[in-house]
């Protein structure tokens, strides 16, 4: 059977590279589009019509939208690599920290991106407070996922770019690798993944030298 | 299978209702245990440490936290009865996009339904409004969510359903009116043994948030 797969998605976005990192690190071939954030295409209108948001993954003509969402679809469709465990209550726990990462720490870095001064050392105070959370959860582990990447790992490595970032930009520096080892494991290095992480560094750097010349 | 099971909950949490409602589905005996959020147990701290909030479901001593991912979690490991998510990877992820939905648009305006006033209270009846019409032009004329039986996204959403008197009676409109097709969903959950074992009162529910509003908002 043709498989056709494409995924819409947006460079610099961190939601849109997970999905990458998954369809890469089970050797799907697939159709990358580009969206202009601010001048969307109809396709993806139509094909996330709730949220008009990308990344949207298109699996013969069938969108599926949210990046966690179609994480989990991959992994159901494409059982080779898995990237959720097979154990219950270790899916439980790996869905959790996905979620404590999207729901807390992200938004968190985010408010820290947009505010300045006092305030910015506030959040990052919290976010700092938050990633002790998540490295307490690695526990001298390589990866989230154990002996490899999996769920977490797909999830937090926006973490490791972001983090980069926030030092070039802003001169950050609270959390460096060197106070949280869990950046070790977050910025993996493996044969595929290697490209992909340094891709998305090299893109997240050229976005935060081009913020920084705006500013 | 004998299993130790216990649920941390608060009644009128319409997250701990979908994880009753489950426990209801599948037949499972569980200990119930009610928690006083201004004073919580040690053991809901030791089993939800991150976040410290119910529902918490406890399995031979082992934690689950966060409601949805305790109502896959129940849905996987209990599997032979009663299924709640669809055996077909695409009608799973549709299922998780509208839990994600719900979960991201809608607790947020019904808590200012009954927090704010004035203009604010305009603002959160109308975006809870819209929120209720995305997710009623996805039933359509399915008798629910998930088709001709009662499935995930239903067990996510009718929580919500006992609150609604709650909202109604604060926000001073009425959300059959607006929204005839949910209502009708609601009751045609609630003649289900699972949901009316599981939800709450509505006017049980108003007198809770009536005392909740003594210290948020002067009336």
């Amino acid at each position: 059977m043709a498989e056709e797969v494409k995924l819409y998605g947006m460079w610099a976005s961190p939601y849109s590279r997970r999905v990458e990192l998954a369809l890469k690190l089970k050797g799907i071939p697939y159709e990358y589009i580009e969206e202009d954030l601010f001048n969307k295409s109809p396709s993806l209108l139509k094909y996330n019509p709730v949220h008009k948001k990308i990344p949207v993954l298109v699996h013969n003509g069938k969108p599926i939208a949210e990046s966690l969402v179609i994480l989990e679809y991959i992994d159901e469709t494409w059982k080779n690599n898995p990237i959720l465990p097979r154990d219950s209550h270790e899916r439980a726990m790996a869905r959790f920290w996905a979620r404590f990462i999207d729901e807390k720490i992200l938004p968190s870095v985010r408010k820290a991106n947009n505010c300045e001064g006092k305030e910015r050392e506030v959040v990052m105070e919290e976010v700092c407070e938050q990633m002790k959370i998540l490295e307490k959860e690695l526990n001298g582990k390589d990866f989230f996922g154990g002996d490899s990447i999996r769920f977490v790992d797909i999830v937090g490595n926006v973490l490791a770019l972001w983090f980069q970032v926030a030092q070039e930009l802003h001169g950050i520096e609270v959390c460096t690798p060197e106070n949280f080892p869990v950046f070790e494991a977050l910025t993996i290095k493996e044969s595929e993944w290697e490209k992909a992480v340094e891709e998305a560094c090299k893109q997240l750097k050229m976005l935060g030298s081009q913020l920084k010349r705006e500013s | 299978m004998a299993e130790e099971v216990v649920l941390l909950d608060f009644w009128p949490s319409m997250f701990g209702v979908r994880v009753r409602i489950v426990l209801v589905e599948k037949g499972i005996e569980y200990e119930y245990r009610e928690e006083d959020l201004r004073n919580k147990s040690s053991l809901l701290l030791q089993m939800n440490p991150v976040h410290k909030q119910i529902p918490v479901l406890i399995q031979n001593g082992k934690p689950v936290c966060e409601s949805s991912i305790i109502v896959q979690y129940i849905d996987e490991v209990w599997h032979d009865k009663a299924p709640l998510l669809p055996s077909d990877p695409y009608q799973r992820a549709q299922a998780r996009f509208w839990v994600d939905f719900i979960d991201k648009k809608l607790y947020n305006p019904s808590r200012r339904i009954w927090s704010t006033k004035g203009e604010e209270l305009e603002a959160a009846k109308k975006e809870f409004i819209e929120v209720l019409k995305v997710l009623e032009e996805q039933l359509k004329d399915k008798p629910f969510f998930g088709g001709e039986t009662f499935g995930y996204v239903d067990v996510c959403l009718i929580g919500y359903y006992c609150w609604f008197y709650a909202y109604e009676t604060f926000g001073n409109f009425s959300i059959e009116a607006e929204c005839p097709q949910i209502i009708a969903w609601a009751k045609r959950c609630t003649q289900k043994e699972s949901v009316s074992k599981s939800l709450p009162d509505g006017k049980k529910v108003f007198g809770f948030v009536q005392e909740l509003r003594k210290k948020f908002v002067v009336d």
